[in-house]
């Protein structure tokens, strides 16, 4: 199964890399959120550099979705989801797949956006370990639910709607977590990082298994 | 059968209603804005109850595919996200003049406001999916995700900040007695009456439209 999804995985991001849509759409999206909210809030830098890591995480989530509905559209046109069901695929492994195709992805646009941050609102990365594991749990849960969530929504005229309304607000915890996380790995917070480390790792498995659970009924009418 | 359980909890609801406004005597801290308790508590238990049931009838859907389960689900998220909007106006009225504020940051409130988003999302999604079975799966595998998600949401909440009071009634040793214990004590009994027999009366319904949609469907092949 783990063979298969990673097959998946690649068919994704190969054809992410060919459209070129990722890198000169969504991660300069990404990076104009950042430099919109330096205009929004007083480019006074106290106030952007506290803000830095929630104001990083919201527009991760935004990313998500325009990122999420991109790795829906790749099945929908030309009904390629059709060949990936009957290509005798555990539904699982293409449930897997595709989110850690968009794992990947959103690694790219946190890293991205990391850069942003610290060039312009003077965040400091203080502890490494914790900022990286924390981004690759997090990533990890949000494309999980988003994949489980575009299979709800699939094959729907509203889903360009209808997905966000969906998926903000299960990934609120994500957003909560990878937030004081990042809070602590910067060195804004006192308190430790390492239990919202815990939190964002239950949210990645309980989508993990919700996912591998559903996605079988659900591609059988997407 | 149904509607006994209608007047009942009908009559249970004028009954909360004149003794909590009437009987009870007023609170030494709250004063008159403890009457309150008497319906916030009760609309809350009632909305978790109703999206509790509502995943209940969906992993029942999934498990043996019966339209019915979903009817139900599906009722029972209705009904939930009218008394989970409730809640939370009948909590910031309750919160305004005891908090001082309409609105907080708290575990209880956070996650209270965010199941109903979620619901609400589950109501939506009913609305587009027209395909009877496509539409109950779909949103049974949302309403139990969504299940899941609450204690996610409410331990990281919880983490975060806690202000609400803690249980009044539900402990070793009640904070409350006599007349005002027992009032409560209706407000929550007529609710859940009230609860199911909205659910009932809803699922009936729903089950009327799909009878009339199989029914169209049968009329239509037999007219070609």
């Amino acid at each position: 199964m783990l063979r298969e999804a990673f097959v998946v995985a690649a068919k994704d991001l190969r054809i992410e890399a060919r459209s070129h849509v990722g890198r000169t759409q969504v991660v300069p999206f990404a990076l104009v959120v950042v430099v919109l909210f330096g205009l929004a809030l007083d480019p006074d830098r106290g106030l952007l550099t506290r803000a830095a890591p929630g104001l990083l995480w919201v527009t991760v989530l935004l990313t998500a979705l325009l990122a999420t509905q991109r790795s829906l559209a790749l099945e929908s046109a030309d009904r390629a989801v059709d060949q990936l069901r009957v290509s005798g695929i555990d539904p699982a492994a293409v449930f897997l797949g595709k989110a850690a195709a968009l794992s990947v992805q959103l690694l790219v646009v946190v890293t991205a956006l990391a850069v942003g941050v610290v060039v312009l609102y003077g965040a400091v990365l203080a502890s490494p370990l914790l900022l990286i594991a924390s981004a690759l749990v997090a990533t990890a849960g949000l494309a999980l639910a988003g994949t489980l969530y575009g299979a709800v929504a699939a094959g729907l005229r509203v889903r360009e709607t209808l997905v966000p309304l969906l998926v903000l607000p299960v990934v609120a915890p994500v957003l909560l977590g990878a937030t004081r996380a990042w809070e602590a790995g910067v060195g804004l917070a006192v308190s430790d990082g390492w239990p919202w480390l815990r939190l964002l790792v239950a949210f990645m498995v309980v989508f993990a298994a919700a996912g591998v659970m559903a996605f079988g009924p659900l591609l059988e009418d997407a | 059968m149904l509607n006994a359980v209608g007047v009942l909890g009908l009559g249970g609801l004028v009954g909360t209603v004149a003794l909590g406004l009437g009987t009870t005597p007023p609170d030494q801290v709250q004063g008159e804005l403890v009457r309150m308790i008497y319906i916030h508590p009760p609309l809350a238990w009632t909305a978790y109850l109703a999206f509790a049931v509502t995943g209940l009838f969906s992993a029942l859907y999934l498990w043996k595919r019966q339209p019915r389960s979903d009817q139900i689900a599906a009722s029972s998220a209705e009904v939930g996200v009218v008394l989970c909007t409730l809640t939370l106006v009948t909590g910031s009225l309750w919160g305004r003049p005891t908090w001082g504020v309409w609105w907080t940051w708290d575990a209880r409130l956070t996650t209270t406001a965010l199941l109903l988003a979620l619901f609400a999302g589950y109501l939506a999604l009913r609305r587009v999916v027209v395909d009877p079975v496509a539409r109950a799966k779909r949103s049974a595998v949302l309403a139990l995700v969504a299940v899941a998600d609450i204690p996610l949401v409410h331990f990281s909440v919880k983490l975060w900040r806690t202000l609400h009071q803690q249980p009044t009634l539900l402990r070793p040793d009640p904070q409350i007695a006599g007349i005002q214990a027992w009032t409560l004590l209706l407000g929550f009994a007529s609710l859940t009456l009230l609860y199911v027999w909205l659910t009932g009366r809803r699922a009936r319904l729903e089950a009327l439209v799909h009878l009339d949609e199989s029914r169209a469907l049968e009329l239509a092949v037999a007219s070609r």
